[in-house]
């Protein structure tokens, strides 16, 4: 091959980079190991960690994912095919593109979705960024975003919208109910607010009042958009239909399809909205389209918005979406139907409820909201939560997340969730393992 | 090659104008600008009533394989946008000077950039190679 | 061609009450009050799980992947994607672990993340690195947005301009207006390298930086690149390294000698992570000193022999969050992965033979009578064949020659970027190619380029062999079907 080249060594083939910039060794870098090495390192790490009990949801949720989901996910032709910017050859990913789209929209009731942003918490930045490109009329680029909106979430979207002059507002929230009081809007009545944004259920896992924020957002000329948990979306009327007449932008993190926890991401974020706002929304679009012979076929669309063509007036400079994941989500609601996702749905509101049942038994514990939730629940301890939650965590259960950073006001707070996959027995172990803690340190 | 009106004039960013007879400012893209883009999907006029300086970007022409602004060569406030585009993209394609108008200014008489006639146009695209 | 007819949606297989019954959980009673509820179901499919499993096998068999195709598109480098990768980052323990799970029972996913870090600190030369931007273009948005902190930090407020070459990737411009910034483009040479003299031009004291790919988005190395990188720091600005092509130059060279302040690397590029249809990627980013307070939180600490995240706290500087988490776990334990198999040595390989394959297909390629877009450089680990030539004389265009690659069996190379240079093909083999699997695709471009000079028409509706013919792409803009809705009842 050299010969061809007409060079007599590799390094020949360095000639132009200047010989100072040249290093003879990588430093700092172990030398190579077998994969059979590697497997043994990596299991340990892994076996390290174990698998203990888990009971955080907090925008990040553990459920069943049917076996065929990555069985097929991993096959060489999706794991290995990349953006189909040659439609012909990857009809597979282009329709299944257009499958997942079909699904998001028909899910959330909007019109149109996108096939998938990085995760919710930057979908929910993106959503914000849109809002002030789509709402012509409004010039503030002023966003009502209510503290009950994840706080990681919020710090996205604070970090990611910032340099574009973006003022996020926030939302004090109801201390008894822990949710969103509508009343809280009325000194921001008259004024130019481009977007209010609603979480559906909640950081705390209430139920908003979805319409009652909607309606608010119509009547003051502000675009609405739903931050929603998608499984919820099963049995909670979708942001399509909130107010009247529904939001304009409906967002989230799709992870709980078929995407597991893997401590900490790759996870799938999703957009939706209303036909009038499509050329503003951000990622890519599969669409149906016909081949020279009139056969049906797939092909990306609209892609004038996107980084390659536009530029720097693109609507954002996203160049990947989420295609593995994406692809996961969609044979997972392929599979679980509408009849599976609802029986999904009910064994996890069933199950919070039991464990919030079962905590909140115990002395020193007590439910902080009223009002409907939906599978995540915050309790009040008589405590600080930090050292029992490592106790805990010592015995194999991670009980939830101490709220104390995030929401200093409520205490001595802890958000739990339960989900299909906690069994009444588990619910059972953290009970008794909370109850022992507890009685421990009173009696000491 | 593309066609220049004779009677037209035009800007270095491949607008033309047309002043219809009732002193207002008919406005598109030309041939060459069309033949560039390829066939359009999609193109964004503006409101009637939006007032405009010159220069400003006011519409958006957008084929499968780019996205370009329209700019107002003039100051003035928009007449009309051409509604027709919005389900015949193609129009700008098949008919740039005739149908496929973009939009209409009664001009404030505030200055804009240099106009071309034909010749110089024609000129300008030559240099450009 | 065949007989078999197009897979229909999964939304068209689906039958009323049909469903995968073994995945449903038992029945319970979910209290949720009637003015919450949704009314009717949501449209999803009905299916039996051999449908949905059939459906989405058959899907898959409709596309062109490494496993299965040379697939030598530019500037995405598709080397092979280690199986190991995948198994060992999908173990039990990493898998099941959620993110907000106490560091004290993450100390294993903790161990491997930290390695990385510092793995991708030494390969780049660079002083500190976060992990946690989502993809290449996450990677840059942090980029930028740590440049301008840095200027506001000294309270020099008034560099808001951005330099970048013509050629750049057009994330490079989206990414720079998104952290609120202005573009300012200078042209490149013919030669390939920037106009060192336009630069001069352009740096002034609204200079906040330059962002640069070297090699470049052209397939050749910035020569002068020790002079650009002085001149703008003298101008008072900071260098940003768009890592792309990093797999160029991976461990014979380091973006952090080359004087850069910032850079991103592209996991599911250099490092091999899967590209999985469109993603996802990764795009950790690494900085000089000046850059440390600002990195994105978090970032994983080692004390002694116990691992932890840095957050806001430990960093106030930080330009913040840009995941609600810690960035693609999954895709930065896949490049642990790999890194552990390639090594130091291994890592060196990676540069030197995706730049013999590059250099090899170019020259087989010019023999072959095609024309290089910059014939006196030496290729990177990629390069571009103009068919300006082809086009003029037979009216065939390089998205004719891609389509046409299908038929043959070879996914298309990258067409029509960079803009700079008409009719273009950017080809990258990577390293993990054999000399014959270059021959074959030497062959067939010639032979396509024969069908151009005999039958340009069958060139230019190509593909024949593929599940579709091309696809009416004006059509799908102007009639817009981008979700299936189901038939009012």
């Amino acid at each position: 091959m050299l010969d061809r080249i007409g060079v007599r060594a590799i390094d020949d083939l360095f000639d132009e980079i200047p010989r100072e910039l040249r290093i003879d060794a990588l430093t700092g870098v172990p030398e190579a190991l077998p994969e059979m090495e590697v497997a043994r390192l990596a299991a340990a790490r892994a076996a390290v960690d174990g698998r203990p009990l888990n009971f955080i949801g907090a925008g990040a949720y553990e459920h069943h994912i049917p076996a065929p989901v990555w069985a097929l996910a991993s096959r060489g032709e999706i794991y290995s095919a990349y953006t189909p910017y040659q439609a012909e050859a990857s009809q597979g990913t282009l329709q299944i593109m257009y499958e997942y789209q079909s699904m998001i929209a028909g899910l959330t009731a909007m019109d149109v979705s996108n096939a998938s942003l990085y995760d919710g918490a930057s979908a929910l930045a993106e959503a914000c960024l849109m809002a002030v490109r789509a709402h012509r009329r409004s010039k503030s680029a002023r966003i009502l975003l209510p503290a009950t909106v994840n706080p990681a979430w919020r710090r996205v979207a604070r970090a990611i919208s910032e340099g574009q002059g973006l003022t996020l507002e926030n939302l004090p929230f109801d201390a008894a109910q822990g949710r969103t009081d509508p009343k809280s809007l009325d000194r921001f009545a008259g004024q130019d607010i481009t977007a209010v944004a609603i979480q559906q259920p909640n950081f705390f896992g209430q139920l908003e009042d979805a319409d009652a924020l909607t309606r608010w957002a119509r009547a003051n000329g502000a675009l609405a958009i739903a931050a929603v948990n998608p499984v919820a979306l099963a049995l909670l009327a979708p942001p399509g239909e909130w107010g009247d007449g529904g939001v304009d932008i409906a967002c989230g993190d799709a992870q709980p399809f078929g995407v597991p926890l893997s401590s900490g991401g790759p996870y799938v974020g999703f957009m939706a909205c209303r036909m009038e706002h499509v050329r503003q929304m951000p990622g890519r679009i599969a669409g149906r389209t016909v081949d020279a012979e009139g056969k049906p076929g797939f092909t990306l669309t609209l892609q004038a918005r996107e980084q390659h063509i536009r530029r720097g007036k693109a609507t954002s400079n996203i160049c990947t979406n989420q295609g593995l994941l994406m692809t996961a989500a969609t044979i997972h609601l392929a599979l679980l139907g509408p009849a599976g996702l609802e029986r999904v749905a009910r064994a996890c509101v069933a199950r919070t409820r039991q464990l919030v049942e079962a905590l909140a038994r115990l002395p020193g514990v007590r439910e902080a909201f009223s009002g409907p939730r939906f599978h995540e629940a915050v309790l009040q301890l008589d405590r600080p939560v930090a050292p029992l939650l490592e106790s805990l965590a010592a015995e194999g259960i991670i009980g939830g997340i101490d709220l104390a950073r995030d929401y200093p006001e409520l205490g001595n707070a802890l958000l739990v969730c339960a989900t299909e996959t906690r069994t009444e027995g588990d619910i059972e172990t953290y009970a008794r393992a909370l109850g022992r803690l507890l009685g421990r340190a009173a009696a000491a | 090659m593309s066609m220049i009106p004779a009677d037209l004039r035009y800007t270095k960013s491949h607008e033309w104008l047309r002043t219809l007879p009732d002193g207002s400012i008919e406005i598109g893209i030309t041939d060459h600008a069309q033949q560039a883009l390829g066939d359009l999907v999609f193109v964004e006029v503006p409101a009637a009533g939006r007032k405009l300086a010159a220069g400003d970007a006011c519409a958006v022409v957008e084929s499968v394989k780019a996205a370009s602004d329209v700019y107002s060569p003039l100051g003035g406030e928009v007449t009309a946008g051409n509604e027709l585009l919005a389900t015949q993209p193609e129009l700008v394609n098949r008919d740039p000077y005739g149908q496929g108008w973009i939009f209409r200014l009664k001009p404030s008489g505030s200055g804009g950039a240099a106009l071309f006639d034909a010749d110089g146009y024609r000129a300008e695209l030559a240099a450009a190679g | 061609m065949t007989m078999r007819k197009p897979e229909p949606l999964i939304f068209e297989l689906s039958r009323r009450d049909r469903g995968a019954t073994a995945q449903y959980p038992s029945p319970e009673e979910a209290d949720i009050p009637a003015g919450f509820r949704r009314k009717q179901p949501p449209p999803l499919p009905e299916v039996s799980e051999l449908q949905a499993v059939r459906h989405y096998t058959r899907l898959s068999q409709l596309n062109f992947g490494i496993d299965t195709h040379f697939y030598p598109l530019g500037s995405c480098t598709m080397k092979y994607n280690p199986r190991a990768c995948n198994s060992l980052a999908m173990l039990p323990g990493f898998l099941g672990r959620h993110p907000l799970a106490p560091a004290a029972t993450g100390q294993g996913v903790l161990a491997c993340l930290f390695e990385l870090q510092e793995m991708l600190r030494h390969v780049t030369g660079m002083a500190g690195v976060s992990l946690t931007p989502m993809a290449g273009a996450q990677g840059e948005f942090a980029g930028v947005a740590m440049i301008r902190a840095y200027h506001r930090a000294r309270g020099d407020t008034a560099r808001n301009q951005i330099i970048v070459p013509d050629a750049a990737h057009g994330t490079n411009p989206a990414t720079a207006t998104m952290c609120g910034m202005k573009v300012r483009e200078i042209p490149s040479r013919p030669d390939g390298d920037v106009d060192v003299a336009a630069l001069d031009a352009a740096l002034s004291p609204a200079t906040a930086g330059i962002m640069l790919t070297n090699p470049s988005t052209l397939g050749v190395f910035e020569r002068r690149i020790v002079e650009i990188a002085r001149k703008v720091h003298e101008a008072g600005g900071l260098l940003y390294y768009d890592g792309a092509n990093l797999n160029a130059i991976l461990g014979k060279v380091r973006p952090g000698d080359m004087g850069f302040d910032v850079i991103h690397m592209n996991l599911h590029k250099t490092f091999s992570t899967p590209h999985g249809g469109g993603g996802p990627g990764s795009g950790a980013v690494g900085v000089g000193k000046r850059l440390l307070p600002f990195l994105p939180v978090p970032v994983v600490a080692r004390d002694g022999e116990r691992y932890r995240w840095l957050d806001e706290r430990d960093l106030p500087g930080s330009i913040g969050r840009l995941s609600g988490f810690m960035g693609n776990t999954g895709v930065l334990l896949r490049a642990w992965v790999y890194m552990r198999i390639l090594g130091a040595a291994g890592m060196r390989r990676v540069a030197e033979f995706s730049t013999l394959n590059a250099n090899y297909l170019l020259a087989r390629l010019t023999e072959a009578g095609f024309d290089a877009a910059y014939p006196g450089r030496r290729a990177s680990h990629e390069f571009i064949i103009t068919l300006k030539r082809q086009a003029r004389e037979q009216g065939v265009t390089a998205m004719d020659f891609a389509k046409r690659l299908l038929d043959h069996g070879y996914h298309a190379p990258t067409t029509y970027f960079p803009l700079l240079v008409p009719e273009c093909l950017l080809i990258e083999p990577t390293e993990t190619e054999t000399r014959e699997e270059l021959d074959g695709f030497v062959e067939a471009l010639a032979a396509i380029r024969g069908e151009a000079e005999s039958d340009a028409a069958s060139v230019k509706s190509a593909p024949h062999t593929m599940p579709v013919r091309r696809l009416d792409d004006v059509r799908a803009a102007r009639q817009l079907d981008i979700a299936w809705k189901p038939v009012a009842a």
